[in-house]
């Protein structure tokens, strides 16, 4: 049951994110990377990550997207844009990284298949010390979250909102039309 | 128990879907798409890994990379908007300023 549900979300995903790329007007594209969110949070659901699925609908599908579809529908593209020259070579590279990729996933069922499957081995960590499981379902998802990032990540937390004030600062000088010119006049 | 390879995989193939779409698409909101396609390849690794080592530090991170998405989006939207101020399009292909 597990697995049918997580082949329905990542079908979907691959799915919808080729569609991203492959899709020619804009707003298809922004509409599809929406269901992929949906479904990445679906997935975030199975593996126990609620707090997550629940911010990645917020901010992802709620915010990042709905500024997509504004910018999209102010500029009023209507032309019909071509794939870009280096078509090739895109595409090259792409089914070069994705050989490898099954590549090296095969190798690695070949090496491990008499060993036990990984799913069972990834209680302990990789210096060997066994990670207590009751840890996850003790406290809920979100208050674990809570706890280490105000308190081990606290630092960073607090980069990161510098990071927003600076972005809205750009955002704001970047995207008004005569901010200094006015200054000037 | 689905084994964690499923989900690398998985990642890896959105990642590489994000990295063709830079290359190969014109449309400069499209190749914003496709980067928010990478930054969801790395968040689907970093929570399966914290799901299977049943460690929380790694949906910490989600929230790193959840904010500087939130900050690319703001700026690049806010980058696209002058550049079609200025040049009347969106294609890549038209600013080559720096081109010699």
């Amino acid at each position: 049951m597990a697995t049918l549900v997580f082949f329905y979300f990542a079908g979907v995903i691959v799915l919808t994110s080729l569609l991203v790329v492959v899709l020619r007007n804009p707003i298809y594209s922004a509409l599809s990377l929406l269901i992929m969110f949906f479904h990445v949070a679906g997935l975030y659901v199975t593996l126990r990550a609620e707090f997550l699925a629940a911010v990645q609908i917020i901010v992802y599908a709620g915010a990042i997207l709905v500024l997509y579809l504004f910018v999209v529908m102010l500029l009023n593209i209507k032309r019909e844009e071509r794939y870009h020259p280096q078509f090739p070579f895109g595409a090259f590279l792409g089914l070069t990284i994705l050989t490898e990729v099954l590549l090296l996933a095969y190798h690695r069922r070949v090496v491990n298949e008499p060993a036990s499957p990984l799913s069972h081995t990834a209680r302990t960590l990789p210096n060997g010390q066994a990670v207590a499981t009751d840890v996850a379902p003790a406290a809920g998802n979100t208050e674990m979250i809570g706890e280490v990032l105000y308190s081990t990540y606290l630092f960073p937390f607090e980069v990161a909102s510098l990071i927003l004030l600076v972005a809205m600062i750009g955002a704001i000088i970047l995207a008004k039309r005569d901010l200094f010119e006015q200054r000037e006049g | 128990m689905i084994p964690l390879s499923y989900y690398v995989i998985l990642s890896a193939i959105v990642f590489i879907t994000g990295v063709v779409g830079v290359l190969i698409r014109r449309n400069i909101i499209i190749i914003l798409l496709s980067i928010e396609l990478m930054l969801n390849a790395t968040n689907i690794n970093f929570v399966a890994f914290s799901s299977y080592f049943q460690n929380v530090v790694g949906q910490v991170f989600v929230f790193f990379t959840l904010t500087v998405a939130a900050a690319e989006v703001a700026v690049g939207l806010a980058i696209i908007i002058a550049l079609y101020r200025s040049k009347t399009t969106i294609n890549v292909d038209e600013f080559q300023l720096l081109k010699w």
